[in-house]
């Protein structure tokens, strides 16, 4: 259990002739919460969705949990083990809420059913929608629906979550909701890479913030330093428009 | 030798229905096995299996159903395999029909946003647990309404059976008309009986697509 939750090294990615990721190196602790920023094309959200391979690498390699993402099994054993949180919730509309937590544990780690309904009844709960259990998606707030997204996620008990701007699509009064589960999250230990624009939350949880421009990690460090002495003018100037 | 039109032959076109109903059957039931493999294919990551599903349907769609009954039929027959006409027709409407609904469940599956596929994914899903429980399902809404009212087509297609001598709706009322030879009459009877067979289905696929809308705003 020496090995590091998340290890990338020398990971490049195309669409086409545009590189959207530039020989990225990033090693993750165990229980290490990170966030990630940057303008929109600057790779961040690529990034992440690399480490349970929803998008391919070209070179370079990534190791989960000691596990290399190479080779169908591989992959889908990195995909039990890794949790994740889209902007648009992506809940599956034709299930109530209840469905939608026990649909994966049952399928893919073969849970009794009885089993994946309590499972899925104790994180509702923790993410604090446990009356909305038998509901659509379509008639729950935004967010309401992403904390039944955190809550189906946590179900297959991951110990890696990857958060790929969980609040953008929310309004403003729903932030706080998704962010205080997600600080909840951070508290209990819970490996977590963040993509996001919450310099708030960066400040609450993050042990490191990253900076990405034109696909490279230029700058990453402690959130103290990295918001009150940047170093890269790139970020300097990010760092002005969003303040 | 010139007879009346009686009701021995509207009794004789009313038992040809069941021949026009198997074979709709039959093509609709083998339609539907191949036309759900046609809209895997054509959805798959695998360029070789999008390849093979879209030269097939674009053949089927590109020709008139009327040149595939007369290859099967005809042609296996000049390839020493001489089949029945039920058989024939029942293969041709098969391929006829694989094609347009793998064509209508191709449009009704990637009308499932991306997103579902991926959060499917993101769960560790597999690749049929994630067509299974995920996107079907939600192509299902999509599709309902054009399958019915294919099947409308497909009922009204098994009409050209008649060319190649099978005795379904169409041909039964040939059969009477030559011998009473009032056409009118004849082929009227015969249309009432393919409208009778179609309008429920007609209604039955608006009635769907409503209680769909409103399952989908629930």
């Amino acid at each position: 259990m020496t090995e590091h939750a998340i290890t990338m090294r020398a990971v490049n990615k195309y669409y086409g002739a545009y590189h959207a990721l530039v020989d990225i190196d990033l090693t993750v602790d165990r229980g290490e919460r990170i966030v990630i920023c940057g303008p929109s094309g600057s790779g961040k959200s690529t990034l992440i969705r690399t480490i349970n391979q929803l998008e391919t690498i070209q070179s370079g390699q990534i190791v989960v949990d000691g596990i290399a993402l190479s080779g169908a099994e591989n992959v889908a054993k990195v995909r039990r083990d890794v949790g994740m949180v889209f902007q648009s919730f992506n809940l599956f509309p034709h299930m109530t809420v209840l469905e939608n937590c026990m649909l994966a544990p049952m399928k893919t780690r073969k849970v009794p059913r009885a089993e994946a309904e309590a499972t899925a009844r104790q994180y509702l709960e923790r993410v604090r929608i446990p009356e909305q259990a038998d509901k659509y998606p379509a008639q729950l707030s935004g967010g309401q629906q992403q904390r039944v997204a955190i809550a189906r996620a946590l179900c297959m008990k991951p110990r890696i979550m990857l958060f790929d701007e969980p609040t953008s699509a929310l309004d403003p009064e729903m932030v706080k909701e998704v962010l205080d589960t997600m600080i909840d999250l951070a508290r209990d230990g819970m490996t977590m890479l963040c993509v996001t624009h919450e310099m708030d939350f960066a400040r609450a949880v993050a042990d490191r913030v990253i900076f990405m421009d034109r696909g490279a990690i230029v700058e990453e460090n402690a959130p103290e330093p990295f918001f009150t002495n940047p170093c890269n003018e790139r970020l300097q100037a990010f760092l002005g428009q969003i303040a | 030798m010139i007879r009346e039109f009686s009701s021995a032959d509207v009794l004789f076109i009313l038992m040809a229905i069941r021949w026009t109903l198997i074979l709709s059957l039959i093509a609709f039931a083998g339609g539907a096995v191949g036309g759900m493999a046609l809209a895997l294919a054509r959805t798959s990551q695998a360029r070789a299996l999008r390849w093979i599903s879209i030269a097939f349907i674009q053949v089927f769609q590109g020709t008139p159903l009327l040149m595939q009954l007369f290859l099967v039929y005809f042609g296996l027959a000049v390839l020493g395999l001489p089949i029945d006409p039920l058989l024939a027709a029942a293969v041709a409407l098969t391929l006829h029909a694989s094609a347009f609904l793998g064509e209508i469940w191709r449009g009704a599956i990637q009308a499932v946003p991306q997103g579902q596929s991926e959060a499917a994914t993101a769960l560790a899903l597999s690749y049929g647990d994630r067509m299974r429980h995920v996107v079907l399902p939600q192509a299902m809404r999509t599709a309902t309404a054009p399958t019915v009212g294919f099947l409308v087509q497909l009922i009204k297609g098994t009409s050209l059976a008649s060319i190649i001598g099978f005795t379904e709706l169409t041909r039964a009322g040939q059969i009477v008309n030559n011998a009473t030879f009032q056409p009118f009459l004849v082929f009227g009877t015969v249309a009432v009986f393919y409208f009778i067979l179609c309008w429920p289905l007609s209604l039955l696929a608006r009635r769907m697509e409503a209680r769909m809308r409103l399952a989908v705003t629930r």
